[in-house]
């Protein structure tokens, strides 16, 4: 399977992604610099964490302006796998890919903690192959994650299974405590009507390695391959 | 030229006689200008260099010593380690956010300028009272802004240490600490070689913004600081993202000559060093210069310290291709002049030449002081403890909690929860423990980190204290399996040319420099802060001591917490009564006095020599070393990591209770070692010659301590890590 790390100006965490699915996993991975217009021959896009453009504006609002983004935008109409993490989530909202919008975290700091993820939806490609009562142990690193979408959006989410991850206690509780950001109900992480597009706030390349503290980030890859497997 | 032109630039009146004695006419307003910059203590050490000269800089690994941008130490396989550590302290103290941030831009850039990755950054914080309004401010502003700029990098703080004493109540220090990591064949120096080679600008537009910085900083604080907010830069971590991929990108392909930052002084500074250091000239040509305004007049392009700016001198084959690369990552790029052989800096604008001045005079010929230094009085009285005085301990509980939730012990994680610690994915050994570890992709090899500094042992005894420093850093290293490579330094210190202010100073380089020798880490490079101080009060002296060690094999990385029931605990070193510069003794008693606990560098040496060996034969299960708060206090450190309490049974054998549990004797390390494993480790610690006794063993959820089979402490883990955890943040509400 290839993957594609999308890198715009400002991304930090391309490295991160990119070791994780080459190195841990050995699978193949390129990068895709943000000026280039086509994304073929890539069987999952990933959008890296970082600082896109600085992100002295609204957090991916100029990212998603970036040549490779019409590109993307194609590749997941068609059905294709993508995965925005933390400012690729910013930036899959911003380019409409993604219902709902990310606030400032609640605290109005940066916040840089593992966190337990509950799996709400595990008929996606993302979260297929993990077991069912598993909690994930991934690490948030954000100043603006506090998710939000209307109530209507949001009911409309639910009763399609749009919501994959949300905050939760190491006993998997939902709980206010376990909110690291504000986030409505909690919301971690969501996915579009279709499926095939997923946006995280937690960093789960961060999570790949018994070295790093947590190896449940790799959960997510391996769904990912399973589902692209299967799709062949 | 009027004597209050070159005062007002903060120069003497015997410096502007040597200025026209150098250029045998009298400058004009641009070239005072250029002087008064360069000429700065800031950026001359002219203070300090003698003093400086005394430190050892020489091993067999260090590759670059003091004088160019950063340290460079070779780690093996062909890989080098590059560090440096720099104050942001007066910016800070004007305006927190940007003067912490720009100093975390400043010290990044040091680091790739040298042909480095920038792997890590590291600080160390000290502010007033928490009790007092504007040092919360500055606290709240100065973290920000350090998270700010690493985050938007991305570039991992992955440690550092913060301290509160009303001595830094209008004077923060805020030192910055960057390590990078190179390819021992790649390395890059700030030299403008090769006679007709084009001279490169790029990154950030010039602007007004930052004007005399370096002159602000040599000069004391007082009410009117304020005013000189216009000296505080203004930073633009993702222009700096761009220039730091760029220039490594350019350096990486090797079609770089030489390379420096703009940091303090500007243009000015980084035109004539480059010059110097390759013992030629320069000519630019300043209406080349892209500005952020119309009608920048000469004396502000060459004095602006507009962040975010690099000096680049290529071979003129490359110099389209290099432009090219600074396209493609949206960097505007100037050839703005060219190398010549004269050795002369001359500057033209508007056709006219403006400044024309020997580079070599503004970079080396400032003048080198011998300030004159008498032990300071406040010594005699400080001397004077009388631990007779000072009831000994009546509720040792509570003592504990006390000190648990002390803003100097309390946990920092309000702190560093704010800081990414771990982009790049190498960050193995996370904030909290006694220092960070990184791994080195490709390798098998690790770096651990820390900065430490007890200014209050400096204060009491500038020479022990210094030699603390050291010895402290070193300790934390070799406690996370890291063997000590080299040392970077930051001398915050008050005004110099107060007599007893420069004895500080000399006293405690003496005391670096005598344990460097010892560990065989020598000093790679660093920055002296002088004139902290604010209305005629210096704050105490206080070098922090930025450390770098090698791990040959991460995966022996040893921390600080408890890591399951049943091991035994074994206190390395030996206890004494020494209460004098605890934080006891501040918290508690609300004193300041005695002196710092001895330090004898063989025994500190055999620890660690014993530390190291033990860890490579995967004898321990944790290491903590003694720092403030004693015995007790680190305790209680090493049962909060994973919730797992302890049973100590402590003798007094003479001392008082207050000096065994809360005493900072020095050398001292505790250990948690699985039972079967303890014979081992005590009979190599006896070869070491190093005292080693089992005191308790982990497990439960209290932490019970006995003196002479009195139970003295018995405590809930979760009430002692509420009290440590919570304490900084409620302080702030």
């Amino acid at each position: 399977m290839k993957f594609g790390v999308v890198v715009f100006p400002g991304s930090n965490c391309d490295l991160d992604a990119y070791h994780l699915v080459k190195d841990v996993l050995g699978e193949q991975a390129d990068y895709i610099w943000h000026q280039e217009e086509s994304v073929s021959g890539f069987d999952c896009l990933i959008l890296p964490g970082g600082f896109s453009y600085g992100d002295y504006l609204r957090c991916g609002a100029i990212a998603r302006f970036s040549p490779v983004m019409k590109s993307v935008v194609a590749f997941a109409r068609s059905g294709g796998l993508v995965i925005g993490i933390c400012n690729g989530f910013q930036v899959l909202l911003e380019a409409g890919l993604l219902p709902g919008a990310l606030y400032r975290n609640l605290c109005l700091q940066f916040r840089c903690i593992f966190t337990h993820l509950k799996v709400e939806n595990r008929q996606t490609p993302f979260t297929l192959g993990i077991e069912t009562g598993r909690l994930l142990r991934i690490p948030i690193a954000h100043g603006e994650g506090n998710y939000y979408a209307d109530a209507d959006t949001l009911r409309r989410m639910e009763a399609n299974g749009q919501i994959v991850f949300r905050y939760a206690t190491a006993d998997g509780e939902i709980t206010d405590a376990a909110n690291p950001n504000g986030s409505l109900y909690n919301i971690a992480g969501v996915c579009n009507e279709a499926k095939n597009v997923l946006g995280m706030m937690p960093h789960p390349e961060r999570a790949g390695e018994a070295a790093l503290g947590s190896e449940d980030g790799r959960l997510i890859f391996q769904s990912i391959l399973k589902s692209w497997e299967g799709s062949r | 030229m009027r004597a209050e032109d070159w005062r007002k630039m903060g120069l003497k009146d015997e410096e502007y006689q040597l200025i026209t004695e150098i250029i045998g006419r009298d400058p004009n307003y641009v070239e005072l200008g250029m002087y008064s910059v360069m000429w700065s203590e800031h950026c001359s050490y002219k203070n300090s260099k003698e003093v400086l000269r005394t430190f050892p800089t020489k091993g067999e690994r260090v590759l670059q010593g003091p004088g160019e941008n950063a340290g460079i130490v070779d780690i093996g396989d062909g890989l080098a380690v590059c560090f440096k550590i720099e104050s942001h302290n007066h910016p800070s103290a004007i305006e927190p956010y940007q003067g912490a941030a720009t100093g975390v831009g400043g010290i990044i850039r040091d680091i790739f300028t040298m042909g480095a990755r920038p792997i890590a950054l590291l600080n160390s914080l000290r502010f007033g009272s928490m009790e007092d309004a504007r040092a919360r401010y500055i606290f709240n502003g100065v973290v920000s802004g350090i998270a700010g700029y690493g985050n938007c990098i991305g570039i991992p703080t992955v440690g550092g240490e913060v301290y509160f004493d009303t001595c830094y109540q209008g004077n923060p220090l805020v030192n910055a600490m960057c390590v990078g990591l190179l390819e021992t064949d790649k390395i890059k120096r700030g030299q403008a070689s090769g006679t007709g080679n084009p001279v490169i600008l790029v990154g950030a537009r010039t602007g007004r913004d930052g004007m005399h910085g370096v002159t602000f900083a040599s000069e004391e604080l007082s009410a009117a600081s304020e005013e000189k907010r216009p000296a505080v830069q203004v930073g633009d971590p993702f222009m700096e993202k761009l220039l730091l991929e760029a220039c490594l990108e350019l350096i990486h392909n090797d079609d770089v000559v030489g390379i420096q930052d703009l940091g303090g002084a500007g243009l000015t500074c980084a035109t004539s060093e480059m010059a110097s250091r390759a013992g030629t000239g320069l000519e630019i040509e300043l209406d080349r210069v892209p500005c952020r305004e119309q009608g920048m007049t000469p004396y502000e392009i060459m004095l602006s310290e507009s962040q975010e700016r690099m000096l680049m001198v290529v071979l003129p084959e490359k110099e389209g291709k290099v432009h090219e690369v600074f396209r493609r990552w949206g960097l505007t790029s100037t050839t703005i002049g060219h190398v010549t052989e004269d050795g002369i800096l001359r500057v033209r604008m508007g056709g006219k030449v403006v400044a024309e001045l020997p580079a070599r005079s503004l970079a080396e010929d400032a003048p080198v002081y011998c300030p004159a230094f008498v032990e300071p009085v406040y010594l005699r009285t400080t001397a004077q403890l009388q631990l007779a005085e000072i009831p000994d301990l009546d509720d040792a509980e509570k003592v504990l909690l006390q000190l648990l939730s002390a803003p100097n012990i309390a946990s920092k994680e309000w702190v560093w929860q704010q800081y990414d610690y771990m982009v790049r994915t190498c960050t193995v050994v996370l904030p909290g423990s006694d220092a960070a570890v990184l791994r080195l992709r490709g390798t098998k090899k690790g770096l651990a980190m820390t900065v430490d500094c007890n200014s209050r042992y400096v204060y009491l005894d500038p020479y022990l204290g210094g030699k603390i420093a050291v010895a402290e850093a070193a300790r934390n290293l070799v406690c996370s399996g890291g063997e000590p490579l080299a040392v970077t330094d930051c001398l915050n210190f008050g005004n110099p040319e107060k007599a007893e202010i420069f004895w500080q100073f000399r006293k405690a380089v003496e005391g670096i420099s005598e344990a460097c020798l010892a560990f065989a880490t020598p000093v790679i490079g660093g920055n002296v802060s002088f004139y902290n101080e604010t209305n005629g009060e210096a704050i105490y002296p206080t070098p922090t001591v930025g450390m770098v060690g090698l791990l040959e094999d991460v995966e022996k990385r040893c921390t600080q917490e408890f890591k399951a029931d049943g091991d035994l605990i074994v206190l390395l070193g030996e206890t004494y009564e020494e209460l004098g510069g605890s934080e006891y003794l501040a918290t508690i008693h609300g004193k300041v006095a005695g002196m710092p606990p001895a330090l004898e560098l063989d025994k500190e040496k055999a620890l660690h020599k014993l530390l190291l060996g033990a860890i490579g034969k995967d004898l321990l299960k944790s290491a903590h070393d003694l720092s403030e708060g004693g015995l007790a206090v680190a305790l209680a450190e090493c049962t909060f990591g994973n919730n797992i309490a302890a049973a100590v049974e402590l003798h007094s054998n003479g001392l008082r209770s207050d000096s065994l549990l809360f005493g900072e004797s020095q050398s001292r390390v505790l250990l948690s070692v699985a039972a079967d494993k303890v014979e081992v480790l005590l009979a190599l610690a006896a070869q070491e010659n190093v005292p080693a006794r089992v005191i308790g063993r982990t497990g439960g959820e209290r932490l019970s301590l006995t003196l002479d089979g009195r139970e003295v402490i018995n405590l809930p883990l979760d009430k002692m890590k509420h009290a440590w955890r919570e304490a900084i943040g409620c302080l702030l509400k």
